[in-house]
């Protein structure tokens, strides 16, 4: 409990010791103590703006996924680049609805993301009832194929750490 | 070798910086110059490291960085104009 | 030999943001140019932060990592802009070129 009250977000506290560090480039005692001490105060004044725990279930299945989704940026803009610099004439671009089965408002917006970072789509909408993501599609050969990849390749992992609150 | 990769790599972000200000110029629709204004600012991010590099001077990074977040915010605040009329609720 | 690897890095870079920007200049309608930005200009971006941190990492003593910390703020940011550009251009309705298929649920 008493824990609870000095590190409202123990994770939040780590990113910001860590993003500290990084902008001065160094790991001086000193920035070391200043870090610290910001790290754990941030988070306390600001702890009534995040009302909601973030449940992570499995956090070395999330450094795996976002190691992963680096990978598919890589290939994903070579795709990108050869469509772009080939005939456009041959492009097919369209909008789908993509059925979501996350219901974490964490996971939505993470798949969210790594879906604008990945091959020829972007997310542009989300529904009211956070049902379905609208998604532009640079080039559509077959619809099926490519909600089928999203879901094998994103929210099954997604699905996976992140548990219902 | 690094000075030639470096002189080849600022005539290529030079015409990136060039092609997406004409986008900025010829529009035609608001948003396509709001991503152009986007574009424009992840360009010159990259423009200023190969300074950096170039000069051997890590002070540039600063800029960059400095860049980045504005040009993040300048891009959010003109979007969700544009969605609601309005900036702050 | 690292000189090799910074040269790759820095060209590769300067291909794919010049490859983004080709793409916001040529194709058609406003959903297709959002393609190109967001996602090659990020990569190029972030290649060229990535050579950055090694040859200061190498010119210095100690490494050089906060190149990473931009790198890391435009992977985040990139997508999240995308997506509000992208929500605003439905909002007011831009055209979209005609051969946009639009895929009901």
């Amino acid at each position: 409990m008493m824990f609870r009250r000095i590190f409202p977000h123990p994770l939040l506290t780590l990113i910001l010791w860590a993003i500290w560090l990084l902008l001065n480039n160094s790991i001086d005692p000193g920035h070391i103590v200043l870090g610290g001490a910001l790290a754990v105060f941030i988070p306390w004044l600001t702890s009534s703006y995040w009302p909601e725990q973030i449940n992570i279930r499995r956090p070395w299945k999330l450094v795996h996924y976002i190691l992963y989704v680096l990978w598919d940026i890589l290939i994903a803009n070579v795709i990108v680049a050869k469509l772009i610099l080939g005939p456009q004439k041959k492009l097919n671009p369209g909008f789908l609805h993509y059925e979501l089965q996350l219901t974490s408002p964490v996971g939505i917006s993470l798949l969210a993301n790594t879906i604008s970072l990945t091959p020829g789509t972007v997310s542009c909408d989300l529904t009211e009832d956070r049902r379905y993501l609208l998604i532009h599609a640079l080039h559509i050969d077959d619809v099926a194929e490519i909600k089928a990849e999203i879901y094998r390749k994103f929210e099954k992992p997604l699905l996976e750490i992140f548990v219902v609150c | 070798m690094l000075n030639l990769a470096l002189s080849i790599a600022f005539v290529m972000v030079a015409i990136a910086i060039l092609l997406s200000f004409i986008r900025l110029i010829i529009g035609p629709s608001v948003p396509d110059r709001i991503l152009a204004l986007d574009t424009l600012y992840i360009n010159t991010i990259a423009l200023l490291i190969l300074l950096g590099i170039n000069l051997q001077s890590a002070l540039y990074f600063e800029a960059a960085l400095l860049i980045a977040v504005m040009g993040f915010m300048g891009t959010l605040a003109l979007s969700k104009y544009l969605l609601r009329g309005d900036i702050m609720e | 030999m690292l000189e090799w690897t910074l040269a790759i890095l820095i060209l590769l870079g300067a291909f794919f943001t010049l490859v983004g920007s080709i793409g916001l200049f040529k194709l058609p309608d406003f959903y297709m140019r959002l393609h190109g930005p967001t996602k090659a200009s990020t990569l190029g971006v972030g290649a060229i932060l990535v050579a950055s941190a090694i040859h200061f990492s190498l010119k210095t003593d100690g490494v050089s990592l906060h190149e990473i910390l931009v790198t890391l703020f435009l992977f985040i940011t990139a997508p999240v802009s995308a997506h509000l550009m992208a929500k605003a251009a439905i909002h007011i309705k831009v055209k979209q070129v005609d051969r946009t298929r639009q895929l009901e649920k």
